[in-house]
């Protein structure tokens, strides 16, 4: 198991992204933040806590739960929900940035594509990614992405966050096919 | 999880994965959009052998907005009423290919029979047998307790609980009794001798015949129905007397303490065991009650056919 990405590289990263989103939706006002639970979720309010830093307002942040819309449910046995908290102000008229941890097969993103529209229509929607390591099953692509991460499909990506696992760094290991 | 048949064979942490799961689906079905697409294909029956409004309607809404295709069918109009074994039945859903069987039956047991005789392959949900068991309505019960009385806990440690009335012939009342006690709430049972059961003893509640002294200790109170037309006998002299010793009339709302929520399974017999008075106050949650039912009942239907097909059964 080896370290990718260490904690100052991914608190780099956020802040990095934190700006990106800001240039290209000119500031905060219109932007609501989604992130996909459980780490998604986290670095949805750590994106938002680096955007309030620069802009000194409070960004529009929430969860966005994927299960009941995904294409995998039948082949395992039904997950607990995970909640979705979406912002008093909604998702219509809004530039949603949906959050993960790992884009890979780009299957959750296209689920929570769904689970949005069940919301409502926002003005666009876009994907910010800690690592994006490719083999992409789907016609989705990142927006913002912390770190580009080649890999083969039998490695194992490991996100791990203080808020869930005690510690940040991003880590790679050799595995069965996952 | 293959089948719901009774909350005995409920473990705590499932009861607890079922509420939790009805409370994030009830949250989706506040949005604009009701409608889910997790069961679509998927074909779920009504089997409902005994009259019901709530129960049937309920468990349809609730399939119809995870995208099930429904079948309803009850006694009266089928082959039931001709007097058709529950097994070939059984044999005809399962070559239709239900994936799922709700049953109301006025037999208790007929969903263990309809589960455990190979009889067909799908998940069997039991939506009320004779005056065994009723779990969805347990579970929609301690739900809404949970939601009012909870305080963010996920169980309900600590409540006081009271069901009042016709507890010999509820299927209510059993599951409830079950349920409340796995999630830590006290449940104390208010009814004359004759209409509880025998062996009440061993059950895990406090029994009392008074119900005025019951009345200022209790968060939650659970008002049963009267069911005549399961009474062959008579089991208190008139409705008179059965209304002023245990029905909830205004006298007793105001004893009640100022928290407590009114609960009712439904349908009622207002002026009988509940005044309308009581019925349409505000401490009553029997109306949210039935909104709570489809979540439920969503959960339900999710975590039995929502993942991968559970070995068992014929294939």
């Amino acid at each position: 198991m080896k370290t990718v990405l260490p904690a100052p590289d991914i608190s780099r990263a956020i802040v990095r992204i934190a700006h990106e989103i800001l240039e290209r939706y000119d500031g905060a006002d219109t932007i609501t933040l989604l992130g996909i639970p459980t780490r998604g979720a986290h670095l949805a309010t750590r994106i938002a806590a680096a955007i309030n830093a620069i802009e000194g307002g409070e960004v529009a942040v929430g969860t966005l739960d994927t299960t009941m819309h995904r294409d995998d449910l039948r082949t395992r046995s039904p997950k607990a929900l995970l909640p979705t908290l979406i912002p008093a102000a909604g998702v219509e008229g809004r530039h949603v940035v949906l959050v993960d941890d790992v884009l890979y097969s780009g299957r959750t993103i296209r689920a929570a594509l769904d689970a949005l529209g069940q919301i409502g229509r926002p003005t666009s929607v876009s994907l910010a990614v800690l690592v994006d390591r490719g083999h992409r099953e789907l016609p989705i692509k990142a927006d913002f992405v912390g770190k580009n991460i080649p890999t083969s499909r039998s490695e194992i990506i490991k996100v791990n966050l203080v808020e869930v696992d005690g510690v940040d760094g991003v880590t790679i290991a050799e595995g069965g096919v996952k | 999880m293959k089948h719901l048949l009774s909350i005995s064979d409920l473990s705590r942490e499932d009861a607890i994965l079922i509420l939790d799961t009805a409370a994030e689906l009830a949250r989706i079905s506040d949005g604009p959009m009701k409608k889910l697409p997790t069961l679509r294909g998927r074909t779920i029956v009504n089997l409902f052998a005994e009259d019901s409004t709530r129960t049937r309607i309920s468990f349809e809404a609730a399939a119809k907005r995870l995208s099930a295709d429904v079948i309803n069918f009850s006694a009266k109009g089928s082959s039931l009423s001709k007097g058709e074994s529950l097994k070939d039945t059984a044999l005809t859903l399962q070559a239709m290919g239900a994936d799922a069987v709700v049953i109301r039956h006025p037999a208790s047991g007929a969903p263990f029979r309809l589960a455990d005789n190979q009889w067909m392959s799908g998940a069997v949900i039991n939506a009320g047998d004779g005056t065994h068991e009723h779990p969805s309505q347990a579970l929609l019960d301690a739900f809404t307790i949970r939601k009012h009385l909870g305080k963010g806990a996920n169980d309900l440690a600590g409540l006081r609980i009271a069901i009042v009335g016709d507890i010999l012939h509820s299927r209510v009342a059993r599951s409830n009794v079950l349920l409340l006690a796995k999630l830590g709430a006290h449940v104390t049972l208010v009814a004359p001798p004759t209409l509880l059961p025998f062996g009440v003893e061993s059950w895990p509640v406090t029994v009392s015949y008074d119900f005025d002294s019951v009345i200022p200790q209790i968060d939650a109170i659970m008002m049963l129905r009267i069911q005549q037309e399961r009474m062959q006998e008579i089991f208190f002299p008139s409705a008179r007397e059965y209304s002023r010793y245990y029905g909830l009339n205004r006298d007793r709302m105001k004893a009640l303490n100022p928290n407590a929520i009114i609960l009712h399974p439904g349908p009622m017999n207002r002026g009988l065991e509940i005044t309308a008075e009581a019925a349409d106050s505000a401490r009553s949650v029997i109306v949210e009650q039935v909104s709570n039912g489809v979540s439920v009942r969503m959960a339900i239907l999710y975590l039995l056919l929502g993942g991968a097909p559970i070995e068992g059964g014929i294939n």
